[in-house]
């Protein structure tokens, strides 16, 4: 990819909201997981974070 | 005859496999794979995309824009499609694991339209000189992302989350009608948007050394969808018997 060619900056922020988006999405069920699978693991005395 | 048995078994091991708490140990086996896999095929489709494929000879550069955004489009529609099917599963079988399933595809679905829907600003703007027209492929896919709000808004507006459910399975099924006019809003009206390039009758009609990174990425995002959809399936699953063990000991407690 030639990075002097005009427009860059849309190609870039084209990929960066993607990255973003994807990697939030990522995050948040992840978050989600650990936090169900915590309470669950809590609540039949394992004590754990989950898997 | 042996076709029908064979139709039977697998039918009997799919739903073996959809029974909440199997799904639950046979989806934690799946996910680090498809995740793993996914992630891969995001690298090798970006490598390729942004610097081994060559710049269009019109668009220049900006095509690679297409590598992000093509790709999350066609995950919009698919995602819609897979989460009506699954709503109108949960309404006719009345399987819980289908409404979960859909209500876990949802936001990913909504999630990858807006990346289409970004990323085709951003694209349009150098292209057209204009972020946003209202023309009918932009317009249907909006519309699109306004049904995924719907159904994530009514899956979750209900004390009751079965009946939450069941509206947006039939807003979902309702919304289909959407899906052949995004397809084929390019050849409907005069757009501004190109036509099909790739999903036509003919063949593809783009160089092969554009087609493997749009291939690759695609395959990387369904991977990742794959993943992400499994992962909050099985969140809706346990967060369901969490709700179900805390009504049971508020019962227990009222006696």
């Amino acid at each position: 990819m030639n990075f002097d060619a005009p427009y860059t900056i849309y190609i870039l922020a084209a990929y960066g909201i993607g990255f973003v988006l994807l990697g939030g999405a990522s995050l948040s069920a992840w978050r989600d997981w650990r936090r169900v699978s915590g309470a669950w693991a809590r609540l039949n005395g394992r004590g754990g974070r989950g898997s | 005859m042996a076709a029908a048995s064979a139709i039977k078994a697998i039918h009997q091991t799919m739903l073996r496999a959809a029974q909440p708490a199997r799904f639950v140990e046979l989806s934690g086996m799946l996910i680090p794979w498809v995740a793993a896999l996914g992630a891969a095929m995001f690298v090798a489709g970006l490598v390729d995309g942004l610097a081994l494929s060559p710049p269009d000879y019109q668009q220049g550069e900006t095509v690679r824009i297409m590598y992000m955004h093509v790709p999350a489009a066609w995950m919009g529609l698919f995602v819609y499609a897979l989460v009506a099917g699954l709503g109108g599963l949960g309404l006719v079988g009345g399987h819980p694991l289908a409404f979960a399933a859909a209500r876990a595809a949802a936001p990913l679905g909504a999630m990858f339209t807006a990346v289409c829907l970004i990323t085709g600003s951003l694209w349009g703007k150098p292209m057209w000189g204009a972020w946003w027209v209202w023309d009918a492929r932009l317009t249907s896919m909006l519309l699109l992302l306004f049904l995924y709000f719907g159904h994530i808004a009514l899956s979750r507006a209900f004390d009751d989350p079965r009946r939450g459910d069941k509206a947006a399975a039939v807003l979902g099924l309702v919304g289909c009608v959407n899906l052949p006019i995004v397809k084929f809003s390019v050849d409907w009206w005069n757009t501004l948007h190109q036509p099909a390039s790739v999903m036509k009758l003919g063949g593809p009609a783009i160089d092969p050394s554009m087609l493997w990174p749009l291939l690759l990425m695609a395959a990387a995002f369904k991977l990742i969808f794959f993943a992400l959809w499994l992962v909050r399936t099985r969140t809706e699953v346990v967060g369901a018997r969490l709700r179900a063990a805390a009504s049971r000991s508020r019962m227990e407690g009222e006696r």
